[in-house]
């Protein structure tokens, strides 16, 4: 009877397909997946840990059940446990001969050991013999293990064999052999740098899958430097070419489309060699015209090779025709019901809009109707497309949209995205100081803390210095409308920290400018944050900082200082609190009320808040001061660099680390201390800011500092440098703009493109009025969504205030332009959108250029090279070394698809294996249709394919069988996953 | 470049995390069950992608698809096409159902190493490598021969439909 057992388990780990695990496996695998709770689950691997530990070592265990004992390890890993016991035993295992336990054994070193553990050292060795051995699985598999397991350091030892490989007779290995060189390249450019020219010479292999595989290096090395490769366009183009017409073996073929997978490689290529190269994007454009038109939308793939399309084209030089394709394409996608297809459609949208903005008001209601989706996926998407479309128009609604979002996330990571958008664009397009202030309360409201500091700090630096323009009234009435609207919010509860922050110090600079609101007033206001807030420093120091100003202000105004009773109590706790900074801030509060009115002038001049401060590093007003003690007989500064004692705090931290580091012991004693000299030895931040500007602001300040040379220049009207430093400076310029003199039109059109989207928006209008209005005719749409469209795409609209008054904004300022001069604003036109109104010399598709660039090669020529590819090869690379007799690619793409591959049409060989077609047509539908699937994975089930019962019965005997008790609650594990 | 590839049951166990930079095996449970609580909060009948950043790194995206009871997850970054990696998903799934035969949860559980073979044939470092089930079925069905001819058994037919057909 124990015979009959053994030789029953014995048949089941023989046989390759089945279950080759012993019974004692599969019985561990059940109790694990029957454990009720995580506790039971770790309660049953733990154990089982333990008795691995003891199994493990014992001497002479057969190979089977080593191999077995791995893989458990390797499942206990994934479970979440620790399994570093076992390392060692995986890494003897890749020494074994036997296959079967050396993949193993490479399987698990690959996912337990990092590049960097210790046991690497070991397997170098092992690795090396492999990618010698003739049994090409072994090559693959060490292979596999080089791609995870080879740091910088050991790349080398392993490099002359990989690339020796790359000319291996089986195409797996030479496709292997390609990735791992990539890996390498990720990991350590300088160390293949050299090997880079035998990824493009691998494009030219026979085995269109090793020519896929080079893709993927080619496609890194591309997006590093695109000059590195632009020789290969033609060869790209061409074979995709052959891609797109079918010429690679059936067995390419993927749903009846022929290699998709390297198009979209391929595609992406493209994108990147042909953006801004009108030359190169003129090879292009035939090629991708041809796939818009061949590739079947009815599938997923179809649509990702679309999508891709659709990348590339609003990637390379613009050409009309393409992006009239590509429009259509993004319709059917915002039209489909799939939620894929739609993300998709939204996003390629947002990539077209930056070459032709009038594709969006196309789309508006589509848009609505996703930004309205119960998908968060889409959602977001949706919003991204927003952000990128907003201009001044419509700024308003979005950033509305956005706020009313904001509310209702909880990921907090992509709440502080949505928050940080939100304040970019309400800096950039702002119509209003009113707006704007009301804006940010509200995202600060919303989004509380996860507000960065900076875009505090921004808010308050342009409160202070306005916009940047010498027009004093518009900035004080920012400053007066923010503190009224901070006054009205400050009793709030429970405000964010950082808000706070920035109210306090609004209110401390500008709270009584205005002489709205008396010092009494905002200070009772401010002690009450202070009160309330009792548990946070940080606003409590901005607070008494702000009352030392305003009490500052009202000395040097020689108006009488009544300090309430409130104040003097915080004043008076604040002295007495734990923080040094805010004893200091309270103390110096206390000073700087008792000083007459000229001396706080000189301390506190009012609005100072943008002026340099000028930082005298070499502290030389301390210079008499240091001749004098020194003449007294104390000690001469020594710098920092130059001590060796352990005077000063960060030095010693330093030493105290390296000594951690260093493990060794310091024999010398330490030095005596010297006698402090506090005037000589000052800490540097300390001195040079105390007395005007309290702590925490310091950084601030230096930002300030940092970036006020800036605008100065970029007043000058370097429209693309604006995007870059800093969005506070293109705040309200452009509305502001829109609506001033004329004398401002010349930097008007330099400013990020603002304007001139208005003024093309405008000479499209015609156009959209027209296809508005059909659509409204056509489908009968809720009217809120129509407002919104119009107000979100810019579209005329009849009932709408808001739009009414954008669209007067824009009549202003077309009309403005037109009555100022016509030059400069066709000029504007002209300059500033090619891409909206591409030249017409793009449309001549067919056109062979004459310029042919460098390698002055008649295009055609080329094309016809593909039949000889030496010469192509020559031509294409000349400055790569082909071997002379590089075997015609499409010759033997066409031979194998005469000689008929076996494994063509890999939706047939199942028919073979089972006797029931309905299992393939089943199959098959799901396969078409993966899109669909989801939906319609219950209907077929029941006709089709299904969970079937027959299988179900097979396998659950199977397990029983084997001794194991099928896991009854569970039946879900016997559902087929395709059913 | 494919970042992660798991298989998680609709408990939120996994069967299967390959991860194609290194990571600590705790940063890997506390991944896998990020993934799984974002997962099994979506609705049915969204779209079967996520943006990821929160849990994977900026530009990380995620795409998933569920069957019967196992969701199927592929992490990456913006190299790879969102709509293709959901057809490598199907290839992956149309693999295993040739492989097992009507493929189930249980085979899974069972076939840990093989789950891995097969994946190997189709990612390979990150990349993708292979994307025809036929011609991943070929390298996996020639793995297993050798790998079965180097054992001492070699009685036993050798696919699982020689066996339960016997």
């Amino acid at each position: 009877m124990e015979q009959l057992k053994t030789i029953g388990r014995e048949l089941a780990i023989g046989s390759q397909g089945g279950f080759g695990q012993s019974k004692e496996f599969l019985d561990l695998v059940k109790s694990i997946g029957e454990a009720r709770s995580k506790a039971e689950e770790d309660r049953i691997v733990l154990s089982e840990i333990e008795t691995l530990k003891r199994r493990i070592v014992e001497p002479d265990i057969p190979k089977r059940k080593m191999k077995e004992f791995i893989i458990r390890l390797v499942y206990f890993e994934m479970l979440g446990h620790d399994a570093s016991f076992g390392y060692i035993h995986a890494v003897k295992m890749t020494h074994d001969d036997s296959l079967l336990l050396k993949r193993t054994g490479y399987l698990a070193v690959t996912l337990f050991l990092n590049e960097d553990h210790d046991l690497i050292i070991l397997i170098v060795n092992t690795i090396q013999k492999d990618l010698k051995s003739d049994n090409y699985l072994v090559v693959c598999a060490a292979l596999n293990a080089v791609c995870k397991l080879i740091n910088e350091e050991t790349i080398p030892a392993v490099l002359p064999q990989v690339v020796e490989l790359l000319g291996h007779s089986k195409e797996t290995v030479r496709k292997k052999a390609i990735m791992a060189l990539h890996r390498f390249y990720q990991k350590s450019p300088s160390s293949v740098f050299h090997l880079v020219s035998n990824f493009s010479k691998r494009l030219c292999d026979n085995d269109p899958g090793v020519m896929g595989a080079t893709l993927c290096p080619l496609f890194d090395l591309i997006t590093i430097d695109v000059n590195s490769c632009k020789d290969l366009v033609i060869s790209f183009v061409n074979i995709l070419k052959q891609i797109a017409e079918h010429r690679l073996p059936k067995s390419y073929d993927y749903h009846q489309m022929p290699a998709p997978f390297i198009q979209i490689k391929l595609l992406k290529i493209l994108a990147l060699l042909g953006s801004g190269d009108k030359q190169a994007s003129e090879q292009m454009y035939t090629v991708v015209g041809d796939i818009f038109r061949k590739c079947d939308s009815s599938s997923n793939i179809g649509n990702a090779v679309l999508y891709e399309c659709i990348s590339c084209v609003s990637s390379i030089y613009p050409n009309f025709k393409l992006l009239e394709a590509a429009a259509d394409v993004i319709a059917k996608f915002l039209k489909s019901d799939s939620h894929n297809l739609k993300y998709m459609g939204i996003d390629a949208l947002g990539r077209l809009i930056k070459l032709s903005p009038e594709v969006a008001e196309q789309h508006q209601l589509a848009v609505i109707d996703c930004l309205e989706d119960p998908d968060d996926t889409l959602k977001r998407k949706t919003f991204e497309l927003l952000y990128k479309m907003t201009k001044s128009s419509n700024v308003e609604v979005i950033a509305d949209c956005m706020i009313d979002y904001l509310i209702n996330i909880n990921d907090n990571h992509y709440k502080a995205e949505i928050a940080s958008r939100c304040v970019e664009l309400a800096e950039q397009f702002a119509p209003s100081n009113h707006w704007f202030i009301q804006t940010m309360n509200r995202v600060f409201e919303h989004a509380g803390d996860l507000v960065k500091n900076k875009v505090a700090h921004n808010l308050m630096r342009l409160i202070a210095e306005g916009f940047g323009e010498d027009d004093d009234t518009a900035d004080s009435q920012l400053r007066s409308s923010a503190v009224e609207s901070y006054l009205r919010i400050i009793g709030e509860p429970k405000l964010p920290s950082i808000f706070l922050q920035v109210i306090c110090w609004v209110l401390g600079e500008y709270g009584t400018t205005d002489g709205k609101f008396s010092a009494s007033y905002v200070t009772g206001k401010l002690c009450d944050v202070a009160d309330a807030y009792s548990n946070d420093e940080t606003v409590k120091s901005y607070a008494v900082t702000a009352l030392m100003k305003l009490y500052a202000f009202e000395i040097a105004a020689r108006r009488k200082v009544d300090i309430l009773p409130e104040c003097q109590s915080l004043i008076e706790e604040l002295s007495a609190s734990h923080s040094t900074d805010l004893q200091q801030r309270a103390y110096e509060l206390q000073e700087v009320i008792g000083l007459d009115a000229h001396a706080v002038e000189c301390i506190m001049p009012l609005d100072a808040s943008c002026e340099d401060i000028e930082i005298d590093k070499n502290l030389s007003f301390l210079n008499e001061y240091v001749q004098q003690s020194i003449e007294k007989g104390a000690q001469p500064y020594i710098p920092e660099s130059e001590r060796s004692g352990m005077l000063d705090i960060s030095t010693f931290q330093n030493q105290n680390q390296h000594e951690l580091s260093t493990h060794g012991l310091r024999f010398e004693a330490y030095e005596l201390p010297k006698p402090s000299v506090p005037s000589s030895t000052p800490p540097l931040s300390l001195s040079s800011t105390t007395e005007l500007v309290p702590v925490p602001e310091r950084s601030y300040e230096s930002e300030v500092q940092q970036t006020a040379t800036v605008p100065s220049s970029s007043d000058g009207g370097l429209g693309f440098k604006l995007r870059l430093d800093g969005v506070q400076k293109k705040w309200g310029r452009a509305t502001y703009s829109s609506s001033a003199t004329s004398t401002n039109s010349g930097s008007q059109s330099t400013l990020n493109g603002v304007t001139h989207i208005d003024v093309a928006s405008n000479v499209n209008s015609k156009a959209r009025e027209a296809s508005y209005d059909s659509r409204k005719t056509q489908v009968e749409i809720s009217p809120e969504k129509q407002k919104l469209a119009a107000s979100l795409f810019g579209g005329s609209s009849n009932s709408e205030k808001r739009v009414t008054s954008t669209g007067h904004k824009v009549a202003k300022g077309s009309s403005h332009v037109s009555k100022s001069t016509v030059v400069p604003t066709t000029d504007v036109a002209v300059e500033k959108t090619p891409p909206v109104q591409p030249p017409p010399d793009l449309l001549d598709l067919g056109e062979p250029t004459v310029k042919s660039g460098p390698s002055s090669v008649d295009p055609f020529m080329q094309l016809e090279g593909l039949l000889e590819p030496a010469q192509l090869s020559s031509n294409a690379n000349p400055g790569l070394v082909v071997s002379t007799s590089a075997p015609d690619i499409m010759q033997l793409y066409a031979d194998t698809l005469a000689s008929g591959q076996s494994g063509s049409g890999f939706m047939y060989p199942l028919s073979s294996n089972r006797s029931d077609d309905n299992l393939v047509s089943g199959l098959a539908n799901a396969a078409t249709d993966p899109a669909h699937s989801l939906a319609t994975a219950t209907q077929p089930a029941q006709f089709s394919k299904g969970p079937n019962p027959k299988d179900s019965l097979e396998k659950d005997a199977l397990v029983r069988q084997m001794g194991v008790t099928p896991l009854s609650q569970n039946p879900n594990l016997f559902k087929d996953l395709l059913g | 470049m494919i970042k992660a590839v798991m298989v998680i049951n609709t408990q939120g166990k996994p069967r299967l995390a390959k991860f194609y930079d290194f990571l600590t095996v705790d940063k890997q449970q506390e991944l896998i069950r990020s993934v799984f609580g974002v997962l099994c909060s979506r609705a049915e009948n969204v779209s079967n992608f996520m943006e990821a950043d929160s849990i994977f790194g900026p530009d990380s995206r995620l795409v998933y698809k569920h069957y019967a009871t196992l969701y199927f997850v592929f992490v990456f970054d913006t190299c790879e096409n969102e709509l293709a990696v959901l057809d490598l998903i199907q290839v992956f799934v149309e693999t295993l159902d040739k492989c097992f035969r009507n493929v189930c949860e249980l085979d899974i559980v069972f076939n840990y190493s093989k789950l891995h073979t097969i994946l190997d044939e189709i990612v390979f470092g990150g990349q993708v490598l292979e994307t025809s089930s036929a011609e991943i079925m070929k390298a996996v069905e020639e793995i297993s021969k050798l790998e079965a001819s180097s054992n001492s058994i070699t009685l036993v037919p050798k696919t699982v439909s020689g066996w339960r057909n016997r």
